[in-house]
């Protein structure tokens, strides 16, 4: 027994050095989950900090300039051009010079003065309608101060009922606090599958793997020698991503290491457990390259990180049942940003659990019945 | 070698000859190897079924619990028309503790609260509606807060109309989306694809096939043939190009016979602007497995500077109105987003020449400057 374990420590030995001598891959093991980090936390937010607009003021009222102003005051908005004509609106938008077309009436400041509603029409450019939708809520937020302002200045009254709302673990609703804790989870699946996948399908391209195959090493502590590598490896990017998210972006900590790197080392588990299955089917590094890309693909989609997963089609619901991507950012969020302990994190431990142990244990039977 | 010999090698018969046996050569490899077929066709079926049938980034049948602490019908009423709204699946309870453990577990994504004073304090003209939303996905909780203004907005202008004395507006804003008046996600997300395959095809499996040959040593083995250095960038460059044709076929064909997705353009500009883009894509594959000559650093490096940056920064999915400026600075020098701004124009604007024109210009001179460094790097010399 004691054998054994000597034996796994020397192959993971072999494969760290192996892994951490070549300059290239050594940058590419860190550098690009760092780099990645960044683009995340600067890049991936669905708010708008800049939208060109275009005005056509018909009333050219004080109301109107009222309105308008407050646009342009807010930061986001930016006055690139105005109208004089309603013909004028399909070419800002057509040659996507505004994101939208604010168009106010001739009436708007009469029919406010005499009591009346007045209609603004904003024209948005839905190629995007994503960001349209962003953009006109923000308008629509905008016209609402106007109006409470309004009111309060001809003694309308105060809008008699309004909404208030408070936000859970994230209180200024910072996108960037749901992303860099996923990439937890994110990064470190695909350079554990990858680095699993690899190292096996290296060997075997190469012809070394036979050579493993007449030591005296059984087929399940090669097994166990290449997953102790990758696991390590996994644990290091974790750990840089966290760093990121907590000395350069200071998101705030709620939750305890060592629940987080418990729940890790579960998910990491799952992970390698893929990647051995994976490099038992791959006889080259190339497929085994191409074969994890194609899996990283929809388990990265189907988490629920980009799109949310209540918004999906029953059926897929389903399947993201069995993606361990969809638990380890759920953990990642929950430990993060919620804080909770390992009691509460049970319903996102077992399913990975149950992930890995299959996985491991079809791995185990491909390395004694496939490979040697 | 004789005069006569050489000369006969530079006919253009016998350049066409050893091209095609190289086209035909890598068609082979391509279609042998389970793993290109893999990533050149089953991936893109794959993207367009996800993203076509799956992913959305509209948000309906939110799970929020909604607490009515008051019995007046004010408040009863205030509930019902959340329940009426398409976008909430509600929960109506009375207990404040019973709704905050539901969203303590996950089950609710927001928690609306009606207080027990509400209906005395909307006679005073000063009532409050409160809404917890679980932040975690800051994304979907801001829809969910505008989702609840809206249900808000709207019982508040039938109270208007039932001449309850309760006032909305007095400026009410009419929202029209050109382009996309379901506003469907889909619209933008389905073209987008297109690009995401393009550049999977062009730049991360050729960097993987070329640095193989690099790796492997068969490169030095094809320098010592008659092909010329320009023939073997064609040989490698034909069989994916047209790898990358059927991956665009694909798209186009699932866009509009299973997606629907309206196609205002026409398919000649699109076809024009997709070969300039996977030209583009082509030749950094090309550049960067001639550069680092290995497979795992040539996927990682293509990766990290094409396939990153077309998800991540050319607009597919996150806009480029909402980088911060000096990120979107670094966006005029990807080309995928020239060709992003391309897809959605020509998807669902129509041929609009001041677009179109300006972003093919782009990709045009991109494609001359990275096939001539391309070429350079192609030297028939061993490192």
């Amino acid at each position: 027994m004691l054998d054994a374990i000597f034996r796994i420590l020397a192959l993971t030995r072999k494969e760290l050095l192996a892994i951490l001598k070549d300059p290239r891959s050594r940058f590419s093991l860190f550098i690009p989950p760092i780099l990645q980090c960044l683009i995340y936390g600067y890049v991936a937010t669905y708010d708008l900090t800049d939208v060109p607009y275009a005005a056509l003021d018909q009333d050219r009222s004080a109301a109107s300039s009222k309105l308008l102003s407050g646009l342009d005051g807010s930061g986001i908005f930016r006055r690139v051009a105005d109208l004089n004509r309603a013909a004028d609106i399909k070419t800002m938008i057509n040659e996507r010079r505004a994101l939208l077309v604010i168009q106010i009436d001739q009436d708007f400041e009469r029919r406010l003065a005499s009591g009346m509603q007045a209609n603004v029409q904003v024209i948005a450019d839905g190629r995007n309608s994503n960001t349209a939708g962003t953009a006109m809520g923000y308008v629509s937020a905008i016209v609402e101060t106007f109006n409470a302002g309004w009111r309060a200045e001809h003694g309308q009254g105060r809008v008699p009922i309004r909404l208030t709302t408070r936000a859970w673990y994230n209180p200024n609703l910072e996108t960037r606090w749901h992303m860099i804790p996923a990439l937890i989870g994110t990064l470190t699946l695909l350079q554990t599958l990858l680095l699993t996948a690899l190292s096996v399908a290296r060997e075997r391209e190469q012809g070394t793997f036979d050579q493993l195959l007449v030591t005296p090493f059984r087929p399940v502590e090669i097994m166990a020698g290449k997953a102790m590598p990758s696991m390590l490896v996994g644990i290091m990017q974790a750990t840089l991503v966290l760093l990121v998210a907590q000395l350069w972006f200071r998101i705030p900590f709620a939750g305890s290491f060592f629940t987080l790197y418990a729940g890790l080392t579960v998910f990491l588990l799952a992970a390698v457990g893929i990647g051995l299955l994976l490099s038992s089917v791959a006889a080259t590094m190339q497929q085994a390259m191409l074969f994890s890309f194609m899996l990283i693909m929809p388990f990265s989609l189907l988490s629920g990180l980009t799109t949310p997963i209540s918004s999906m089609p029953e059926l897929l619901q389903y399947l993201t049942l069995i993606n361990p991507l969809r638990y380890a950012i759920d953990m990642a969020h929950r430990v993060y940003l919620e804080g909770v302990g390992l009691r509460l994190l049970f319903s996102e431990l077992w399913p990975l659990a149950i992930i890995a142990a299959v996985t491991l244990s079809g791995a185990s039977w491909m390395f004694r019945h496939r490979l040697a | 070698m004789t005069v006569e010999h050489h000369l006969r090698q530079n006919t253009l018969g016998a350049k066409m000859r050893r091209v095609g046996s190289l086209v035909r050569k890598e068609t082979r490899q391509i279609i042998r190897d389970p793993s290109s077929i893999a990533l050149g066709i089953v991936l893109p079926v794959l993207l367009i079924l996800l993203f076509g049938y799956g992913l959305s980034l509209d948000v309906t049948n939110v799970p929020v619990a909604v607490v009515v602490e008051d019995p007046s019908p004010a408040a009863t009423e205030l509930a019902a028309s959340f329940q009426l709204s398409p976008y909430f699946d509600v929960r109506l309870m009375t207990s404040m503790p019973q709704a905050q453990q539901l969203m303590l577990t996950r089950k609710v994504d927001g928690v609306i609260r009606i207080r027990p004073d509400f209906g005395r304090q909307l006679s005073l003209g000063d009532a409050e509606v409160q809404l917890l939303v679980h932040g975690v996905d800051a994304n979907h909780a801001r829809i969910i807060q505008t989702y609840a203004q809206g249900a808000l907005g709207q019982w508040m202008a039938k109270q208007t109309a039932q001449g309850q004395g309760v006032l909305s507006g007095p400026v009410i804003v009419q929202n029209r989306l050109w382009f996309n008046e379901a506003n469907e996600s889909r619209y933008f997300l389905v073209p987008g694809l297109i690009v995401l395959i393009m550049t999977l095809i062009g730049a991360f499996l050729t960097s993987l096939v070329v640095a193989r040959e690099w790796e492997r040593g068969t490169m030095e083995a094809l320098f010592v043939t008659p092909v010329r250095p320009d023939e073997i960038l064609l040989g490698k460059t034909l069989p994916y190009f047209a790898l990358g044709m059927i991956g665009l076929t694909l798209c186009l064909l699932a866009a509009k016979f299973l997606f629907q997705v309206p196609f205002r353009g026409s398919v000649a500009v699109l076809t024009g602007a997709s070969m300039l883009y996977l030209l583009v894509a082509l030749a950094i594959g090309l550049w960067i497995s001639s550069a680092v000559k290995s497979q795992f650093v040539a996927s990682q490096i293509a990766l990290l500077v094409t396939f990153l940056p077309a998800v991540m920064l050319s607009g597919f999915l996150f806009d480029l109105h909402s980088m911060p400026a000096m990120v979107r600075l670094v966006t005029y020098a990807l080309p995928a987003r020239y060709y992003v701004t391309l897809l959605q124009t020509i998807f669902l604007a129509g041929d609009i020449w001041a677009v179109i024109l300006p972003n093919i210009g782009m990709l045009a001179a991109m494609a001359a400057v990275l096939l001539f460094l391309t070429r350079k790097s192609m030297q028939k010399k061993l490192a």
